[in-house]
């Protein structure tokens, strides 16, 4: 088989991606899908959320799928269900398994890698113990519950802020069970500040921030935790500790992109983020093969994996049509600085450069009042301020590509300055 | 006088909002749009939320509807909505939008399907 496009992950990453390249004017893309149906992880984000920045209003995960997968079926673009790539070499041959078609090869110009991410387990974050029933991650309770209808506890504990911890939370207990706190290491939630007003606040379930989970308590089915509070060298505070009885752990500890494949086309990864090295285009190392959404870095937003992902679409197109030619143009690097951990994309082309260009980054801290500021070789180019920054809210800066373009600039970088109170 | 500092929950931008109540009138500030004002007065005189939960599903390969209240209800009455929505039943097929509880509460809000479910048999 000979596709123009291939697209791997049928998610909103690779939904956008494959209609946007269609819309540029290739047809011949295919795209592959693990799962029984095309959506991805907002099949089971029931919650409402999705979508203000690009569809103007609020949905739900299902709802801004389904606008995706409309649109995709729309266009009469190809796509296989439960089929799993298991293989994408560097020239683009990828292979692929399904129960109906057996093994296949496939030959592709341009390949979109759009797997998501998935959960970090209880073993990535290493507490003591055995494995008794009840301790899940809280995806795989959503997936549950969400999906299938079953409720996997009456009392529960959540380890970890982040937002399917948050949403787990008020999930559980609309449907009835117990939810009795909340216990988070870092001295600051991982999620969504909304998801802590309408998940916790507005149920009265206690936020336990700079605490740990030292012990789990069990027979063949847990039966308590024991928490201790933490110091800012996040080792536990002797004497701090308290008990709560449940029966269920549910961790919500982070998510990790799902990368394994984009190793074997030997794409090269950043430490920090744990996804895709890539250029203004979403372009990986490896020429012709491009990275978007959960798979590149994690989004807390579905609207930006949207934006991120047409660009791919978009510049995947440019590249089966032979737009791009090297990279013997002028190269910026991209550098977080103070405050920043990472910034998305990590080089930029200026030969390709759109009119804006936007950088995607996560700060380490909460700050209440902080300016960015951007530098190009040292020169300030540009600040913006903000009110409130925080670890768990992806920020998008955008700025003019008249300011860096023709200047012959190496290096870009961005830092948080706090205000001085 | 007084005054209450909110997270604006309409969109998840989350802007931290303060507002003030003085002679019956509010003023607000720290929203970055009209919809922060609105949710915040009507937080401080009658908060509301889109409840999105899931109700039972024959004849799919699923075996729950995603569904959510078309506009938001009272806070209050959140326990009262989801106790009526767990009593029910549906079909496949379905269709995102499609009615499953009409005016539920007398609230003049409907429960509606957040997805669309092909019919199995
Ligand atoms: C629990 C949760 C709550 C969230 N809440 C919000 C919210 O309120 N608002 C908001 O805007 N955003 C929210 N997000 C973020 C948003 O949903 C995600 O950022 C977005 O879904 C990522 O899209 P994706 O396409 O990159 O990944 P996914 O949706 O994970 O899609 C990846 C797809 O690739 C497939 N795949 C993986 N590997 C292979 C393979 N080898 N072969 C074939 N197929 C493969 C998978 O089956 C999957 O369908 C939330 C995310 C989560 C997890
Ligand atoms: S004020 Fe506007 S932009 Fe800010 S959170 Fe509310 S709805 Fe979003």
């Amino acid at each position: 088989m000979k596709y123009d496009i291939v697209v791997i992950g049928g998610g909103p990453a690779g939904l956008a991606a494959a209609v946007e390249a269609n819309k540029n004017g290739i047809k011949n893309i295919l795209v592959l899908e693990r799962d029984r149906e095309l959506g991805g992880i907002l099949q089971q984000c029931i919650h409402n959320g999705f979508g203000l920045h690009i569809f103007k209003e609020e949905l739900t995960g299902p709802e801004y799928a389904e606008r995706f997968m409309d649109e995709l079926k729309e266009l009469n673009i190809e796509y296989k269900l439960n089929t799993m790539v298991i293989d994408i070499s560097e020239d683009k041959v990828i292979t692929a398994v399904s129960p109906t078609d057996g093994i296949i090869s496939i030959q592709a110009k341009a390949v979109i890698l759009a797997m998501g991410c998935r959960e970090r387990t209880r073993g990535a974050i290493s507490i003591p113990g055995s494995r008794p029933a009840g301790i899940l991650s809280a995806g795989t309770a959503q997936r549950y519950l969400n999906m299938e209808g079953y409720m996997v506890g009456k009392k529960v504990v959540i380890v970890g802020s982040g937002d399917i911890g948050l949403i787990m939370a008020r999930r559980m207990t609309l449907e009835g069970a117990e939810v009795k706190a909340v216990v988070e290491l870092m001295p600051f939630s991982g999620g969504l500040n909304r998801n802590i007003v309408q998940c916790l606040d507005d149920f009265d379930i206690p936020l336990m921030l700079g605490h740990t989970i030292t012990e789990i308590r069990n027979g063949n089915r847990v039966t308590g935790v024991s928490v201790s509070k933490v110091d800012e060298n996040l080792k536990v505070v002797e004497g701090t500790t308290f008990d709560i009885e449940c029966d269920t752990i549910l961790f919500s500890v982070g998510l990790i992109p799902e990368n394994e494949l984009s190793l074997k086309a030997g794409v090269e990864l950043s430490e920090v983020t744990n996804g895709a090295v890539v250029n203004e285009s979403m372009e990986t190392s490896v020429p012709g093969i491009f990275a978007c959404g959960n798979v590149l870095h994690v989004h807390d937003l579905v609207d930006y994996v949207t934006e991120e992902s047409r660009k791919a679409g978009r510049f995947a197109v440019k590249y089966v049509k032979g737009e791009i030619n090297g990279d013997k143009e002028n190269v910026i690097d991209t550098k977080p600085l103070n405050g920043i951990s990472y910034i998305v994309p990590q080089k930029l082309r200026t030969a390709y450069l759109d009119d804006n260009v936007s950088l995607y980054m996560r700060v380490r801290n909460v700050y209440e009042k902080a300016t960015f500021v951007i530098k190009a070789d040292g020169e300030i180019i540009k600040e913006i301020k903000k009110t409130h920054l925080a670890p768990g809210e992806m920020e998008r800066l955008s700025i003019k590509t008249d300011l860096i373009k023709n200047r012959n600039i190496s290096e870009l970088t961005v830092e948080v300055v706090e205000e001085v109170k | 006088m007084e005054t209450k500092k909110l997270t604006c929950i309409v969109c998840p931008l989350g802007c931290h909002v303060e507002i003030t109540k003085n002679d019956g009138t509010f003023n607000v500030t720290g929203n970055k749009c009209p919809r922060g004002e609105k949710y915040a007065i009507e937080e401080m005189t009658n908060p509301t939320r889109v409840v999105p939960t899931t109700v039972v599903i024959k004849n799919a390969s699923l075996s729950r509807l995603p569904v959510k209240t078309s506009k938001p209800v009272p806070k209050k009455d959140i326990f009262k909505v989801m106790e009526l929505i767990n009593q029910v039943e549906v079909e496949a097929p379905i269709k995102t939008g499609d009615i499953v509880i009409e005016n539920i509460l007398g609230l003049n809000v409907n429960i509606v399907a957040t997805r669309s479910m092909k019919s199995v048999i």
